[in-house]
């Protein structure tokens, strides 16, 4: 079994976990809930299992690295991140609900990478620029930050949902977190997240000081992860300062996770520095 | 200056900021003529668009952000000042009694009793505690993490830090560029954008330049072995990578691109290298169908798309192609001739297979994965090369990652740390008394009613327990 193989398993062991979530939530029995959440941990485990032999392999063929380097390999960390800060929270909460919306995004995110064709899960060994420790920081912050934006993405799907049912009849919204809990959890992910892409912005700056002489040089990922970060900058100014709450709120985070999924894919279609993203 | 204009500022800056990432920045001023016509070019050119950045315009709205953090920030410093600073902290009992979440249990001791028991645990927790009898028994306030109020000023002080080494990187600081063939010594260098010679008042000789690939043929490691002249004397030599670069009085070393010297007699031809003898596979992709089609062909044989989508002739190998100043390693170039269509030409590297997408053309152009194998990168050793270094001085460094530190600490006490405070009124009774523990924070309230609760479940241990 190699890391590919089982990082494809993983794959579907996510859909089966967002499909037993899915269920749990319409069908409203607490043994799917559950095993929703055992499919979701085992499926973490698989993927953290899978990071941990695709590093052993790349040792054993010589060109060893931590496996963050391309796209396949970030997409496969930021699938591990959501799951586990989703199972956090929903041993936070006890509530499984919020399952139904967060394991689905993992499980897309696996399947782009293992089915696309224009990702490859091949090992490959690292160009010279990206041969730095600081790849390592800038990665991983980064995408803790994505996860959780992630995460408030479908939070704020709920949210919007369930403030369209004031009178609480909707028997299918009436298993949601309250609204006033999604709003604050929605805050609470923004926050996380958003100190974690500032991080992953002041590593990747470091970085490119380090590689090119320039901590910023304008490049299209750095242009979009600034407005990226602007968006989220401007929703917590809104929130703090002027009181803003609910659906406004749910409307930037939304934009705000546009904004990083086009920080993510969007911009290996321009040109650039981060084209090693693409490969 | 309000938080209005902040946000209107911010959002501002994200929308233009789109536009750059949209055209390419600082091309030749020909390519863009050709690529939007006169009029959207002279457009362009007068709002700076091609270098919109470093364009008046784009700058004033950063200094106009920052002044605007700057002022809203001082205006209301002022008032947390007092809070953070205040001598004697003032609670207000009826603000407590007032909050709708309370947690109330009893306990069997005398007021006395309690107050020596919860005393010591509540100053443990938190910074500050004070006693005060009530009408109807006493009061035990307490609170911690007063400061952090000022959080969010760390923050908006590390914007101003960020902008300020900017600027001093940008008015005493400069980014330059030299090529050195091997053995040879440079005493100036050609700074960016405006190519203006520098001189730097010592020499940098390159001893050596050195290239390793990988099996594959993707760029292994690029290795300069440096000297630093001083009057003609060595005092300083180091072998630099991509990633460890040389620092020699405020200067920056970094190995940034390399490149063959060109043999004398024939330069033209010595661009061109060793391609495979049995010729390469390109894969044809169709944008309208998305088929692909794997044709095999050799320097100068035209080649028919299917589906009608042109002719495309392979014109030369290179094992070093530049692409907007980057070195993007091998690359084969070719002329593709659309049906009815002007000829353009294709830049097709090895070692990044989508490359050719980004034309968004009807077709997509890439060489074989498998390809890459059958190259030869092995390296003649009578050839000679040159080692291409960007030289910078940047003495605003430091304050931009004072500002990076500044932010991260500061993003994490405004999110993380509130100023929290409770309240633990014991109501003296006629056997038993009833404890009220009640708390606020100025952020996260939600969070701060868990810890309200548990520090009455702390509470209600001491009162039974033993």
């Amino acid at each position: 079994m190699n890391s590919s193989n089982l990082l494809s398993i993983t794959t579907f062991i996510y859909g089966a976990a967002a499909f037993f979530y899915l269920a749990h939530w319409v069908f409203k029995k607490d043994l799917l809930g559950r095993l929703g959440t055992w499919t979701a941990i085992i499926g973490a485990a698989g993927n953290i299992a899978g990071f941990i032999l695709r590093w052993v392999e790349s040792y054993q063929m010589g060109i060893g690295h931590v496996p963050l380097s391309n796209m396949y390999e970030s997409l496969v960390f930021f699938s591990g991140t959501l799951v586990i800060i989703y199972l956090i929270i929903e041993r936070k909460t006890q509530n499984s609900i919020i399952g139904a919306f967060a394991t689905p995004i993992a499980f897309l995110a696996m399947a782009y990478a293992s089915m696309s064709p224009n990702i490859s899960d091949r090992i490959q060994p690292l160009i010279p620029a990206l041969k730095s420790n600081w790849l390592i920081a800038h990665v991983i912050t980064c995408f803790l930050g994505y996860a959780a934006f992630a995460i408030a993405f479908g939070l704020c799907i709920m949210y919007l949902v369930k403030q369209r049912d004031v009178q609480g009849t909707s028997s299918l919204l009436s298993s949601f977190p309250k609204a006033i809990v999604l709003d604050e959890l929605n805050h609470q992910m923004i926050m996380f997240g958003f100190l974690f892409l500032s991080i992953g912005i002041i590593t990747g700056a470091v970085w490119a000081n380090s590689a090119w002489g320039s901590y910023w040089s304008w490049d299209p990922k750095e242009t979009w992860s600034l407005i990226t970060w602007f968006i989220y900058a401007t929703l917590l100014h809104a929130r703090m300062m002027r009181g803003w709450y609910g659906k406004r709120i749910a409307y930037l985070s939304i934009i705000g996770f546009m904004a990083v999924l086009f920080t993510y894919f969007g911009v290996n279609l321009l040109p650039g520095l981060h084209s090693y993203g693409s490969v | 200056m309000s938080v209005k204009l902040t946000v209107v500022l911010l959002l501002s800056i994200a929308l233009t900021s789109i536009v750059g990432t949209i055209i390419p920045q600082n091309q030749n001023p020909a390519d863009y003529f050709r690529a939007y016509g006169e009029f959207l070019y002279r457009l362009f050119d007068v709002l700076n668009i091609f270098d919109m950045y470093h364009s008046w315009w784009f700058q004033f709205l950063l200094v106009l952000l920052t002044m605007n953090i700057f002022v809203c920030s001082i205006d209301r410093l002022s008032a947390t000042w007092k809070i953070v600073f205040a001598k004697n902290p003032s609670f207000n009992l009826s603000r407590f009694r007032n909050l709708s979440q309370k947690e109330t249990f009893s306990g069997n001791h005398p007021l006395t009793e309690l107050k020596k028991r919860y005393e010591p645990f509540i100053s443990k927790h938190f910074g500050y505690t004070k006693v005060e009898e009530t009408d109807k028994g006493l009061c035990i306030f307490a609170e911690k993490w007063r400061w952090t109020r000022l959080g969010v000023y760390t923050v908006h002080l590390s914007v101003i830090l960020l902008l300020l080494g900017g600027l001093i990187g940008s008015i005493f600081g400069f980014q330059g560029y030299v090529n050195i063939p091997e053995g040879e010594t440079v005493d100036s260098i050609r700074t960016f954008p405006n190519g203006k010679i520098r001189s730097l008042g010592f020499e940098i000789k390159c001893n050596d330049f050195n290239v390793s690939f990988y099996d594959n043929g993707a760029p292994k490691e690029y290795r300069s072995s440096l000297t630093i002249f001083e009057k003609g004397r060595p005092v300083y030599t180091k072998d630099i990578i991509v990633n460890d670069p040389m620092k020699y009085k405020g200067y920056s070393i970094f190995q940034s691109s390399y490149g063959k010297m060109a043999p004398e007699a024939n330069p033209k031809k010595a661009a061109t290298f060793e391609m495979p003898s049995d010729g390469i596979t390109l894969n044809f992709t169709s944008r309208q169908s998305g088929k692909t089609y794997k044709i095999k062909t050799v320097i100068g044989k035209p080649v028919d798309i299917p589906e009608g989508l042109g002719k495309f002739v392979l014109l030369e190998y290179r094992k070093s192609a530049e692409f907007i100043g980057q070195n993007i390693g091998e690359a084969c170039i070719g002329i593709l001739t659309p049906k009815g269509g002007k000829p353009v030409e294709i830049l097709l590297p090895l070692h990044f297979p989508n490359f050719d997408r980004m034309r968004k053309g009807r077709v997509f152009i890439s060489v074989d994965a498998q390809a890459p194998e059958k190259f030869n990168p092995g390296s003649n050793p009578a050839e000679r090369y040159y080692t291409g270094l960007q030289v910078t001085k940047d003495p605003g460094v430091f304050v931009v990652y004072a500002g990076f530190i500044v932010m991260i600490i500061g993003c994490f006490i405004t999110f993380f740390m509130s100023h929290q405070r409770v309240c633990i009124e014991i109501i003296k009774g006629k056997t038993k008394s009833k404890v009220i523990v009640s708390g606020t924070a100025n952020k996260n309230k939600m969070g701060m009613h868990q810890k309200v609760k548990k520090l009455s479940d702390q509470l209600a241990d001491l009162t039974n327990g033993s």
